[in-house]
């Protein structure tokens, strides 16, 4: 083994920038939304300069993210296609969340807890687009009868709270496991990391390499 | 009116038929809204169109239009076939008693005396019989068959219910309800209000309309009374103003009339119009026509007018032919006029037969139009694609548009439908070059004086011997021609006993103290007493109401006099005691007569046998109207012109009206195999004619010109509101939007189906809202033969979808 | 006059708006469609009085012009051709801001303040506050709010609040020629809509009856009707109206459910961390066993 074998590339330079991407447009999506939700945090409106100024930006930063998790959902639908084990995965959630997760399951590229996030993530991304075109203003909520609006305002913010826990959990994660973020960072994660977390993905790569050597 | 706007609310029922105030008339309708909700009043609309008034109604009836006196006349005989009128009025306040002359007929749609050649009657056997001393013959009883109560049962009794729903569409069933609420109001206290405008006026048969229910208030004996009377509503602001003043072309101001040719000097033409009293003892009022007469030349001419020269007299224009707007657009039309002064109206857009008026038009050689705004008149000559197709340069016509004030930019007394001179004030200048409109009149006036001053010219006296002293001849003050119409005394006036009245130069308080011998002036003696010593009565604004009745005689000042109703002697019995005590306007206060109102009668005490239409030779009400009519003493069913009907059901061989005024050129009328649809043509509450169109908020209330068609004719022609249509008649056509309603519905005629087509006026090539056509493209120019008001509610058309 | 304002947006009962001025006269208007003549004055007074002006639009058919209510038109006159028994009846009225006694913009709103309820009952939107989210639209139960495309920001009739409160009447219930707007305490208003009422059912429309919807808490613009048991013939007017349960449940308990989520979600994070510790890439954990 060389030195040049002890990281591997996690994400590959688009993943990341779509990634970070998104990150930043949920982020102001976020704050706005939160701001639009709850009236105690109205003063969140001002982060994106003026309550009205939040009104225009909120379904733009809106759409940039949805672009980026376009981006993800391309790149990455295929790590996260469910497999046959995965529910051995969640009878170990226990043990998981006591950090003995290579114990018990032998991860592949995402664990199934992954695959799921990025999944819930995705529908929920998907319902927040069509319920924010429906009641963007001023441009189509016009077009809708006022029920379907109702309807549209209220799914929009019961999956926008659902995302941000799903999100705040998502990042919880990335700081548990240590050495998860320079993935997303640089690109690349050591191969120990790898192997603790993945064991099943260094395999499958390992083989890839020998056949390729 | 013979009553007043706010009287209505003292009705208890109020028919509205040949108006719809609630759409035309908004701000007064709050009168008859008042009668229903504290009045417990029934309101009865008797319309073609399911109207704005019918919307808060409580009885709609439908009729095909043009057929109003059918109806009214089947509602006559009913009352008199049911004996629900009211006797002692009858008897004592109209010439129901009066024997008529042996020589009188009617037969087969003509009543005697018809010239077909020239299309007129001589009217001399439409007259009562006379005693020896040149009284006419009455018949208390009623038992003789000359008399106006029989032969009227007899002329009403044809209209028959059947008859009234073969001609006019309405259900039999319908019409007995109208009846009988009609029959409610015959007991002494209860009555019925009359409200009507453009929608009886503005037929063929227009004045006998208003005569057919003149007939029915009468019988009810509902004239004179509070909550009663024959109500004209009228449009204009002013257009009550205009009648009064004689702006028309055989008339002088206060119902004076323009001498005819046949009149060579003052005591000859004084001989014809003053009027012989034909029931001993009667007021006969116009027997003071010389009075008014003189007075009014003394003002025309000051102190050129002189007993020697008959006051001016030679100075009148006399006519010889009838000069209305009819002749002269189709004298125009021929060419024969080389200038026209169009003020106050845009004749484009208003007159009948629009293509006819461009035609005439394109013939002057200039045109003078006076108006707030550069309306479709003063621009006929533009091209404006497929609204106004002329060719500019064809046409050599050289316009002047002298830009005028607005009613809101100027100082004067507006007359009401109630005869109230309620005097305004200015809310704002006129903007940019505009002028008062007295000013541009003036001031062409000026100029031609001094041009004819210089260099002399062809009968020249009336100009130059005009008084017209103005402190600005070139823009006469209103306070001033407010004075000079009031009146004023030149010599101290002094009353029987030798006592001085009014001195010299002082304003006549009344038109009783009007002298003919060049002693008082009086521009419009009807006007007396609206400004006087004490002020300007047209300015007080008091609403104090004594009577409980709406009178407010504070409030500015109504001619005559100041009094509200009209006739209001006959809201009393014989004997002075109101008909109902719940509407007492006078009382006789055992020297003379007094009252919340100003008693309109003389100093005869009750019991007396003057009888109350002070105004009438006779005394009383017409039943039977002799020989001022055109058309007949009694109303007849007569079709429009344009008939669907091709016949008239009563009288096949006299179709329409037999006097109908049509000018040469003119009888390009419609077949209605190839025009099968009655058109009627309306105003709507957001605009005023064709004025509001250039004002953006009325424009937004209703953008774009439509026709509204019953859902029937729309399945027929194949359209859907909203659609694009093409109505034609044979004087042009024009497209517009379709509305489909409920409120206009298919009547069954005489065995056929008759659609209306309704169309609002309000559009045309100018202003602000969606440019259109001139709804008088398709318009017939036919007149009323008494007021020669053309038939804008009754004429043929086709639809199509465009 | 802020301490006028008795119900604000956004704001909860934890910080409630001023409540002190607990004894000012409640106001309503009254409009008795039975008289009313459709002129559409009040239209034209609105826009004069509030200095609007719709585009010049286009017939479409039917008298109702502008043919909806804007953000340049908080009244429009309603037209309704209805045939009961082969009578026709044009039944017209007024359509506008019903200023609700529980209103659903208000509840919808989510800017502090931007829609406020006075004391005396009038619901006004504060413009310069208002973010063009439309919130209020999806809360009106009568579809009455509407956004202004240029500006963004959602207009509706203020009752004329400017001129109320300075002893006015709004300026429709002045114009309104035959008084079939009219306006006072809503008391006297109640008062007045019975008499109209007795009148009408001694004309024999059995049904009359005013339009002040409870399921709203009653309204500050009421109607007489001749047809109360069916106000949806004049022009859609609901039956029932009320704050949809959607947006009951969105503005209601779905916020300190939500708020409830959140602090459980961070809890649960920074306990599991404390509980738990970092997983390392170390597998040191082999050793401890």
């Amino acid at each position: 083994m060389t030195n040049q074998k002890d990281v591997v590339l996690r994400h590959p330079f688009p993943v990341r920038v779509a990634h970070w991407l998104t990150a930043f447009a949920f982020l102001m999506v976020a704050i706005s939304g939160l701001g639009f939700f709850f009236p105690s945090l109205h003063w969140m409106l001002d982060i994106l300069g003026t309550p009205q100024l939040a009104q225009f930006l909120h379904p733009i930063f809106g759409l940039v993210m949805m672009v980026g998790l376009a981006v993800l959902l391309v790149k990455n639908a295929a790590y996260s296609l469910p497999e046959k084990g995965d529910r051995k995965w969640f009878s170990h959630l226990s043990d998981i969340l006591k950090g003995k997760e290579h114990r018990v399951f032998e991860v592949g590229h995402y664990n199934p807890g992954q695959k799921m996030l990025f999944w819930k993530i995705m529908i929920l991304a998907a319902i927040l687009l069509l319920t924010g075109l429906v009641t963007w203003r001023p441009y189509f909520a016009d077009l809708f009868p006022i029920t379907l609006l109702r309807l549209a305002l209220l799914l929009h913010s019961l999956c926008g709270i659902l995302m941000m826990f799903l999100i705040i959990v998502h990042i919880y994660m990335g700081f548990w496991y240590k050495g998860t973020l320079r993935g997303m960072v640089y690109g690349t994660v050591t191969r120990s990391w790898v192997k603790k977390h993945h064991p099943r993905w260094l395999r499958e790569m390992e083989t890839k390499e020998s056949k390729s050597t | 009116m013979t009553n007043h706007w706010v009287d209505i609310k003292n009705a208890n029922l109020v028919v509205i038929m040949g108006g719809n105030p609630a759409e035309a008339h908004p701000v007064g309708f709050r009168w008859v809204v008042d009668a229903k909700i504290h009045n417990n009043a029934k309101v009865m609309v008797i319309d073609p169109r399911f109207t704005r008034s019918a919307a808060v109604a409580d009885e709609y009836v439908p009729l095909r239009s043009g057929t109003d006196i059918t109806f009214l006349l089947g509602v006559a005989n009913y009352l008199l076939s049911n004996d629900k009128i009211q006797h002692e009025y009858v008897l004592n306040y109209t010439n129901a008693s009066f024997l008529v002359r042996d020589d009188f007929s009617f037969n087969e749609g003509l009543f005697s005396g018809y010239d077909a050649q020239k299309r007129i009657y001589d009217k001399a056997s439409w007259a009562y019989q006379l005693d020896e001393h040149g009284f006419a013959k009455r018949d208390p009883s009623l038992s003789n068959p000359r008399c106006v109560f029989n032969l009227l049962k007899e002329h009403v009794s044809r209209y028959t219910p059947e008859i009234v729903e073969n001609i006019c569409g309405t259900t039999q069933e319908r019409f007995k309800v109208a009846c009988e609420l009609f029959a409610e109001t015959a007991t002494p206290d209860k009555t019925m209000t009359s409200l009507y405008a453009l929608g009886w006026t503005e037929h063929t048969v227009g004045s006998q309309n208003i005569r057919a229910m003149a007939i029915i208030q009468l019988l009810l004996g509902n004239i004179g009374m509070p909550g009663g009377g024959i109500n004209a509503l009228r449009g204009h602001t002013n257009v009550q103003g205009i009648t009064d003043l004689g702006i028309m072309a055989t008339a002088l101001p206060g119902y004076l009339a323009l001498p005819s040719e046949k009149f060579p000097d003052l005591p000859t033409f004084l001989a014809a119009v003053t009027p012989k009293t034909l029931v001993q003892g009667q007021v006969n009022y116009w027997g003071n026509y010389s009075k008014f007469f003189v007075s009014l030349l003394k003002s025309f001419y000051g102190d050129k007018a002189t007993p020697e020269n008959h006051f001016g007299y030679d100075w009148l224009p006399k006519w010889d032919r009838l000069n209305d707007f009819m002749y002269t657009m189709s004298a125009m039309e021929d060419g024969k006029l080389n200038g026209c002064i169009c003020q106050g109206i845009n004749l484009l857009a208003s007159f009948p037969d629009s293509n006819k008026s461009i035609r005439a038009l394109s013939k002057l050689k200039y045109l003078v139009v006076i108006d707030p705004m550069d309306n479709e008149t003063s621009c006929f000559w533009q091209n404006h694609g497929e609204f106004n197709d002329v060719n500019p340069a064809s046409i050599q016509t050289e316009v002047f548009r002298l830009p005028s004030s607005c009613f809101a930019e100027e100082e004067g007394a507006l007359v009401n439908s109630g005869r109230l001179l309620q005097w305004h004030w200015k809310g704002a200048d006129v903007p940019g070059e505009g002028r008062d409109d007295s000013e541009c009149i003036a001031g062409i006036m000026m100029a031609v004086r001094r041009l004819y001053e210089s260099e002399g010219g062809k009968a020249v006296e009336p100009l130059l011997n005009m008084s017209w002293n103005y402190v600005n001849p070139e823009a006469p003050a209103a306070e001033a021609v407010a004075k000079e119409m009031n009146g004023r005394a030149l010599v101290d006036l002094t009353d029987a006993g030798g006592n001085v009245v009014l001195h010299k130069g002082q304003l006549l308080s009344s038109f009783a103290q009007m002298r003919d011998d060049g002693t008082t002036t009086g521009g419009c003696w009807i006007f007396t007493g609206s400004w006087t010593e004490a002020g300007n009565q047209m300015a007080r604004r008091s609403n104090a109401d004594p009577s409980g009745l709406g009178v407010m005689p504070g409030w500015a000042w109504a001619w005559p006099l100041n009094r509200r109703v009209l006739y209001n002697r006959a809201s009393l019995d014989p004997q002075g005691k109101p008909w109902d005590p719940k509407r007492k306007l006078l009382w006789w206060n055992g020297a003379a007569w007094t009252g919340y109102d100003v008693p309109d009668f003389g100093a005869a005490p009750p019991g007396s046998a003057v009888m109350p239409f002070i105004m009438q030779a006779d005394g009383v009400g017409g039943l039977f109207a002799q020989g001022k009519m055109a058309e007949g003493p009694f109303p007849e069913h007569y079709e429009p012109i344009e008939t669907p009907l091709g016949t008239n059901p009563l009288h096949p061989n006299v179709v329409s009206n037999p006097v109908t005024r049509i000018m040469k050129n003119d009888d390009n009328f419609g077949d209605p195999k190839k025009y099968p649809y009655v058109a009627t043509t309306y105003r709507l509450t957001e605009h005023f004619h064709t004025l509001t169109k250039s004002s953006k908020l009325n424009a937004i209330t209703q953008p774009e010109a439509f026709a509204e068609i019953s859902e029937t004719l729309a399945k027929k022609v194949g359209v859907q509101s909203g659609d694009m249509i093409k109505v034609s008649s044979s004087r042009g056509a024009i497209k517009l939007k379709a509305a489909v309603t409920k409120r206009i519905q298919m009547f069954k005629v005489n065995g056929q189906e008759v659609e209306t087509v309704g169309l609002p006026i309000h559009w045309g090539f100018k202003g602000v809202a969606v440019k259109g056509y001139l709804a008088n493209r398709l318009t017939t120019a036919v007149g009323d033969a008494n007021a020669q008001t053309p038939e804008y509610k009754a004429f043929l058309v086709n639809v199509e979808k465009a | 006059m802020t301490q006028d304002l008795i119900q604000r947006s956004a704001t909860n009962d934890l910080t409630q708006a001023p409540q002190v001025r607990d004894f000012q006269q409640q106001v309503a208007k009254l409009i008795d469609t039975t008289i009313c003549i459709g002129c559409k004055a009040c239209q034209v007074a609105c826009s004069e009085w509030n200095d609007y002006r719709p585009e010049i639009g286009h017939t479409v058919g039917v008298y109702d012009n502008p043919a909806d209510l804007g953000p340049k038109a908080w009244t429009v006159m309603r037209y309704n051709e209805v045939v009961e028994n082969g009578k026709l009846q044009w039944l017209m009225r007024k359509d506008g801001c019903m200023h609700c006694e529980d209103p659903g913009c208000l509840k919808s709103c989510p800017v502090p303040g931007a829609i406020v309820k006075h004391a005396n009952g009038i619901v006004d939107f504060v413009s310069d506050l208002c973010t063009g989210c439309g919130y209020c639209i999806a809360g009106c139960p009568f579809n009455i709010p509407r956004q202004n495309p240029v500006d963004k920001r959602v207009y509706k009739c203020t009752l004329c609040i400017d001129r109320v409160s300075v002893g006015q009447e709004p300026a429709c219930v002045k114009t309104c020629p035959t008084s079939a707007i009219m306006f006072g305490s809503k008391e006297g208003m109640k008062v007045r809509a019975d008499e109209r009422v007795a009148e009408l059912q001694s004309r024999g429309f059995a049904n009359a009856g005013l339009y002040d919807p409870q399921g709203v808490g009653g309204t500050h613009v009421m109607y007489v009707l001749h047809h109360a048991d069916r106000p949806e013939l004049y022009g859609g007017l609901p039956k029932d109206p009320a704050i949809s349960p959607m947006v009951s449940f969105w503005k209601g308990i779905f916020k300190p459910l939500a708020a409830v989520g959140f602090i459980a979600t961070f809890a649960a994070a920074a306990l599991h961390y404390i509980g738990s510790g970092p997983v390392t890439e170390d597998d040191e954990e082999d050793h401890h066993d």
